[in-house]
């Protein structure tokens, strides 16, 4: 199964609907720092409200796509981490998420956004011409 | 109350299995009543653990059962490889130690999302048995 992602502009969308393999993860992590690249992404929201296990690996990948992600020049969110998917990730051990998070895809959205603009990045804002 | 379910045996031997093997105890864990919590804890435990037997192992197997009673819900979880074993134990349940590039989230981890843990570990077989237990 490949995630799909979405493209709006210069923001990247996905949502992660189903629980994913250790190779899915992999192929998710490749696909996506690809895809930013391809499209010079400035910002990335990744939507795991449907996941419902996030164990250590997945904690990694998480962290390792957003810090690749970073490091290619794009801002990243992740969105709706579930209560107890939370609560699970800080029993299991302190900053296994180091990632910027929001609570759901709008406020992940917003918060790029502003994230770009303090950057001074007037590509996405759309204020070229001022 | 009801009758418990079957135990159920699941190879373990790619990461899909540890998809199978942790959806399996969410899924005992729902129909037992316990909470998203405790769902959530469970299923994570059986995640790490049932990726350490890939990782380090190869291949191997987890054994879910339903030991309810009258008085208490108890979901017991049993991973047990044949590989080489864990060569020290005590520095293996430290948070933060890895052997294989990881988090070293797993042993430590995991413990702290179960009621029981119990682990023992020689060449050739390594088992973990885990449990969650609330009141019927």
């Amino acid at each position: 199964m490949r995630i799909p992602i979405l493209r709006l502009d210069r923001i990247l969308l996905v949502s992660i609907q189903e629980d994913l393999t250790d190779d899915e993860a992999m192929q998710f992590q490749s696909d996506l720092v690809n895809r930013v690249a391809e499209v010079e992404a400035l910002g990335v929201a990744v939507d795991i409200t449907a996941l419902d296990v996030v164990d250590s690996y997945m904690a990694r990948v998480i962290n390792d796509t957003a810090s690749m992600v970073r490091l290619l020049g794009a801002e990243v969110v992740i969105c709706g981490i579930q209560p107890f998917v939370a609560m699970t990730l800080i029993e299991m051990g302190r900053d296994l998420i180091g990632a910027d998070c929001a609570f759901n895809l709008e406020q992940g959205l917003e918060m790029l956004r502003a994230r770009i603009v303090h950057r001074g990045d007037t590509r996405f804002t759309g204020d070229e011409d001022d | 109350m009801t009758e418990p379910r079957p135990p159920a045996r699941f190879a373990i031997g790619n990461s899909s299995d540890i998809v199978t093997a942790r959806q399996a105890a969410r899924a005992l864990s729902a129909h037992l009543g316990f909470g998203k919590a405790h769902q959530t804890r469970l299923a994570t435990a059986v995640s790490e653990l049932t990726r350490n037997v890939i990782q380090y192992a190869g291949e191997g197997s987890c054994l879910i059962e339903d030991l309810s009673d009258d008085q208490e819900r108890v979901i017991r979880i049993s991973i047990e490889d044949h590989g080489p074993g864990i060569p020290n134990l005590p520095l293996a349940m430290e948070d933060g130690f890895s052997t294989s590039g990881g988090l070293g989230a797993g042993l430590p981890g995991a413990r702290r999302l179960v009621d029981d843990f119990h682990v023992s570990s020689a060449p050739g077989l390594t088992r973990v048995v885990i449990a969650i237990r609330k009141p019927a």
